[in-house]
């Protein structure tokens, strides 16, 4: 199968418009040592049906959350999707364009990304948000380095209960340029204040932390805000969009970057992309901002209409003196979040915000019963929390597995101290017929 | 007729809304009992509250003001905006991709794994060499990872590097990415037939030299015929070369990277294997190594023992994560489709296609735009529109404006840098020759009006919903965000 309309008929006649006789002309150019002359040594090419066979089966082999009841969340969150955000990104005119270089033809992109922003403004409490980022890990990455270039120090602190994976790409950009990364550890299930007190210095350039953290507790924001700006550094908060139905803006609590992943607004898991991330700061560091921002302005009939803005930041105009490589966000997926939330409004966030706490506390309580899987913290959280196993959670997570239940994420992978610890998610999604039966599994292993 | 459309905002009515929930089915506690009160919200977020039809309508009217590839002819330079087969946008939604945890057992994950293992191992037959990483989400990203690897392998063999070369007619993300992966950047001249001047290439490297980042064929469309030559010298002063895969869409089957010489290579999936751009995203950009790079790929890697796929994390020279997870999986799926559906044989068709199509359409647009490289072309290639100005003041802006009026998404413009008034057009290969032949002659239609009529041009579009914005104004005063009144 291929798609390519021209007949033989039609390469021989643009061969003689060109004026020449074959196709092998056109690459004379190539040295004979770079040419390959043998065929790719690939799989036969398929036809629309074998194809349509072929991935099936290979979609088969794996098992979805249609299929399996899932309590897995450390990062991506199965939730509810409207129906109407596929059909949305399913037109054609959104998925087959590109980057919106050309405003005339491109208001729809570029509008999207406007309300975008406005959304994500609106969650955070920040003043200015760009048109999305790869991912939350990338985006908080490049709230760190935008922490070194408008203070122009070299050191990130950053909190142990950062998403593992998270820490790992902030620590990659940050190798980049140079910056020292510094970890605070965890007490009770927090960021160790004490810890964090002492590692904060003149020479900081930003503090890291997620909340609700990576054990799904809220962390103390006020006293690590005043120990942050303190010291003269800026405050980053890694956010769960969903938790800001409910929880506060992390601008009330003065946040200076919100970064994050918008996966569960309206995205599918997808064995963990594409997603995206946003990014959002306070005004004053706008022109330090990586990615796509796009403005309102208007144009020479006197009507409203967006564009690209604020290049002079990036790398098409600015070359080596960019704040960022990144060229494309993910506007689709930042558009499906825009649909979502446009379906949500005020009282549907909230609603879904309400529902994963609510059950993430009816499930806490249940295992509080549950000898030898209770609960390992007592610290606040919002939908995920970490309860002890008496095995190892690869064991029970196998057994949970016969039952068509896909349990929680080991966190003795990443915190040698909380080996033998799970740490279970709770969507709106999940019934209490479906956490009852987690916990009459759980309590079935004794 | 098509019109502006109010922001979603502007359409809200309190109490409005188009979502539902099941009732909560479990008791319902205080959320002041469960969260502390300084971490509840005090002022709801200003989300729109509109019903499920008007999302609908206004999204769908949205779109209409957006120009696609399904529309019509899209000629972007260096962006490969080719036809993205309807089959795979269906196979990356089976529940079996959509719908699976990162974080799931492997055992049910296996499909998964083998798709990626497989990808990988497709990529690196392509590419001309040993190893993948699909993690990187985009081509710059990818560029980043593979920077990365660079520096990690030559601070593994204990030297510390400063500089990374890029012609003067590489992609902005070339010198963006040296500068992140904290190396200085040193400019080379391109010669006048548009490939790297080999004599200032002479005098700029050293054993400071980390990397030459090159993308062949160049930015102009042209293959640098001295790209042995380049390899060997780059490597006789101890660095390595980065291909920049922005232009793979020219050499499929017929020429790799890693014959050429280059030691890590970038792709990207969104231009080359045929995913949607997405309005500007997402993307995927795997990149793969030479043997001796492997050790400093990003972790995960997937791997196979003859029974079961896994995730193997364990490269202790690895240079960590540069995105969450294992990357953009749903585009990887697309393009994976893409690959098996053309074949070995179908790639390399695709590719001499792309190069007939925009060797077509140079050689008919010669006479009457200057051509500032009369060579053969490849997938691309690059004419101004300095005859037009001189005579009669009209701009590439102005004809790229007025392309809009006559349906097509204009070229890329004003890049690369080092040719004035360029227009730069890759018309891909799944273009027939009657839209070649619509397109060329509308250029040739609007060289006319250039000398006929002008101002016609230089006004342009007029058959747009929006007409010319002001850029400066939106830069000015910044109007970045909807607020409530």
């Amino acid at each position: 199968m291929n798609y390519l309309p021209n007949t033989p008929e039609d390469r021989q006649e643009m061969l003689k418009a060109i004026g020449v006789s074959s196709v092998e002309e056109l690459f004379r150019d190539l040295p004979e040592e770079v040419r390959l002359r043998r065929p790719l040594n690939l799989p036969n090419g398929l036809s629309e049906l074998e194809l349509a066979r072929l991935m099936q089966g290979l979609a088969e082999k794996n098992g979805d959350l249609n299929h399996f009841t899932s309590f897995l969340g450390a990062g991506v969150y199965d939730r509810f999707i409207p129906s109407v955000v596929d059909h949305i990104l399913s037109r054609a005119e959104f998925y087959t364009a590109y980057t919106p270089y050309q405003p005339e033809i491109s208001q729809g992109v570029l509008q999207s990304i406007y309300e975008y922003q406005t959304m994500i403004c609106e969650l955070t409490g920040m003043d200015v948000s760009n048109a999305s980022m790869y991912d939350g890990a990338s985006a908080l990455a490049e709230a760190g380095l935008m922490c070194a270039t408008s203070t122009g120090r070299k050191k990130l602190v950053v909190s142990r209960l950062v998403h593992p994976e998270y820490r790992r790409v902030v620590a990659t950009y940050a190798r980049g340029v140079d910056l020292e990364i510094v970890e605070v550890g965890m007490r009770a299930g927090l960021t160790d204040l004490e810890d964090l007190k002492n590692k904060v210095d003149e020479r900081t350039a930003g503090v890291l932390i997620q909340n609700p953290n990576f054990l799904g507790h809220l962390e103390t924001v006020e006293e690590i805000e005043k120990i942050t700006h303190g010291r003269g550094a800026l405050f980053v908060v890694a956010a769960d969009p969903i938790s800001l139905g409910l929880l506060a803006a992390p601008g009330d609590y003065g946040a200076d970057i919100v970064a994050g992943d918008g996966q569960s607004l309206g995205n599918p898991i997808s064995f963990g992309g594409p997603h995206l991330g946003f990014l959002a700061v306070r005004e004053r560091l706008v022109r330090r901002m990586p990615g796509r921002i796009v403005g309102a302005t208007v144009d020479n009939r006197g009507q409203r209409g967006f564009v690209l803005t604020l290049t002079a930041r990036e790398q098409h105009i600015r070359r080596e003196r960019a704040t960022s490589n990144i060229c494309s966000n993910q506007a689709l997926n930042a558009l499906a979040a825009t649909v979502y939330l446009s379906l949500l409004g005020k009282a549907g966030l909230k609603d879904v915000a309400s529902q994963s706490l609510q059950k993430a506390h009816y499930a806490y309580a249940a295992l509080e019963r549950v000898e030898g899987f209770q609960p390992a913290f007592r610290a606040p959280f919002f939908q995920e929390f970490a309860i002890r196993t008496p095995v190892e959670p690869a064991r029970v997570n196998e057994e949970l597995l016969k039952h068509r239940i896909i349990g929680g994420y080991d966190l003795g992978r990443d915190y040698p101290e909380l080996k033998n610890h799970l740490l279970l998610a709770f969507t709106e999604k999940r019934t209490k017929e479906e956490i009852d039966h987690l916990v009459a599994r759980l309590e079935g292993m004794l | 007729m098509k019109t502006i459309e109010p922001l979603i905002f502007e359409k809200s009515v309190p109490g409005r809304r188009g979502y539902s929930l099941p009732k909560l089915d479990v008791p319902s506690q205080d959320v002041a009992a469960l969260l502390p009160a300084n971490q509840i919200r005090r002022k709801e977020p200003e989300l729109p509250e509109v019903s499920e039809v008007e999302v609908v309508r206004h999204y769908t009217r949205l779109s209409q003001l957006n120009h696609g590839v399904d529309i019509g002819l899209y000629p972007l330079g260096s962006c490969t905006m080719k036809y993205n087969p309807k089959i795979n946008e269906d196979v990356a939604r089976l529940p079996g991709f959509a719908h699976i945890h990162p974080y799931q057992p492997e055992e049910i994950s296996q499909g998964a794994l083998q798709l990626m293992y497989e990808m990988e191992q497709y990529l690196a037959e392509i590419a001309g060499m040993d190893r993948v990483t699909l993690q990187p989400a985009a081509g710059a990203h990818g560029e980043f990872t593979g920077i990365m690897i660079i520096r990690a392998y030559h601070e593994h063999r204990g030297a510390k590097k400063t500089k990374v070369i890029v012609p003067d007619s590489a992609h902005g993300t070339n010198p963006a990415t040296a500068s992140m992966c904290g190396y200085q950047v040193v400019e080379v001249k391109s010669d006048e037939r548009g490939g790297v001047d080999l004599e200032e290439l002479k005098k700029v490297l050293d054993d400071q030299v980390a990397a030459l980042m090159l993308t062949n064929p160049n930015t102009l469309g042209l293959f640098d015929e001295n790209i042995h030559r380049i390899a060997q010298m780059v490597h006789e002063a101890g660095g390595l070369l980065y291909y920049d895969g922005a232009n793979a869409n020219a050499t499929l089957g017929i020429a790799r990277p890693g014959d050429m010489g280059f030691d890590v290579v970038h792709f990207n999936l969104h231009k080359t294997f045929g995913t949607p751009h997405g309005g500007g995203g997402p993307g995927s950009g795997p990149v793969g190594v030479k043997k001796d790079l492997i050790p400093f790929l990003p972790v995960p890697v997937v791997e196979f023992d003859g029974q079961k796929y896994w995730l193997n994390y364990d490269l202790p020279l690895s240079i960590g994560k540069v995105r969450s997870f294992y990357g953009n999986f749903g585009v990887v799926v697309k393009a994976y489709a893409y690959i098996r559906a053309h074949g070995g044989e179908g790639l390399r068709q695709v590719s001499e296609d792309a190069v007939l199509n925009a060797n077509y359409v140079m050689r008919r647009l010669q006479k009457y735009y200057e051509l500032p490289y009369d060579r053969t072309c490849k997938h691309e290639f690059v004419i101004t529109s300095r005859w037009q100005k001189a005579k009669t003041g009209v701009k590439t802006l102005d004809i790229a404006k007025r392309l809009l009026d006559y349906g097509f998404h204009p070229p890329t413009i004003y890049f690369p840098l080092i040719v004035e008034e360029v227009l730069m057009i890759e018309p891909t290969e799944t273009e027939s020759r009657q839209t070649l032949d619509h397109f060329i002659e509308v250029m040739i239609q609007i060289a006319k009006e250039a000398e006929e009529d002008p101002e016609k041009v230089k006004t342009a579009p007029h058959t747009t919903v929006v007409g010319r914005l002001d850029e400066t104004l939106a830069a000015r005063k910044p109007n970045l965000r909807w607020k409530k009144q």
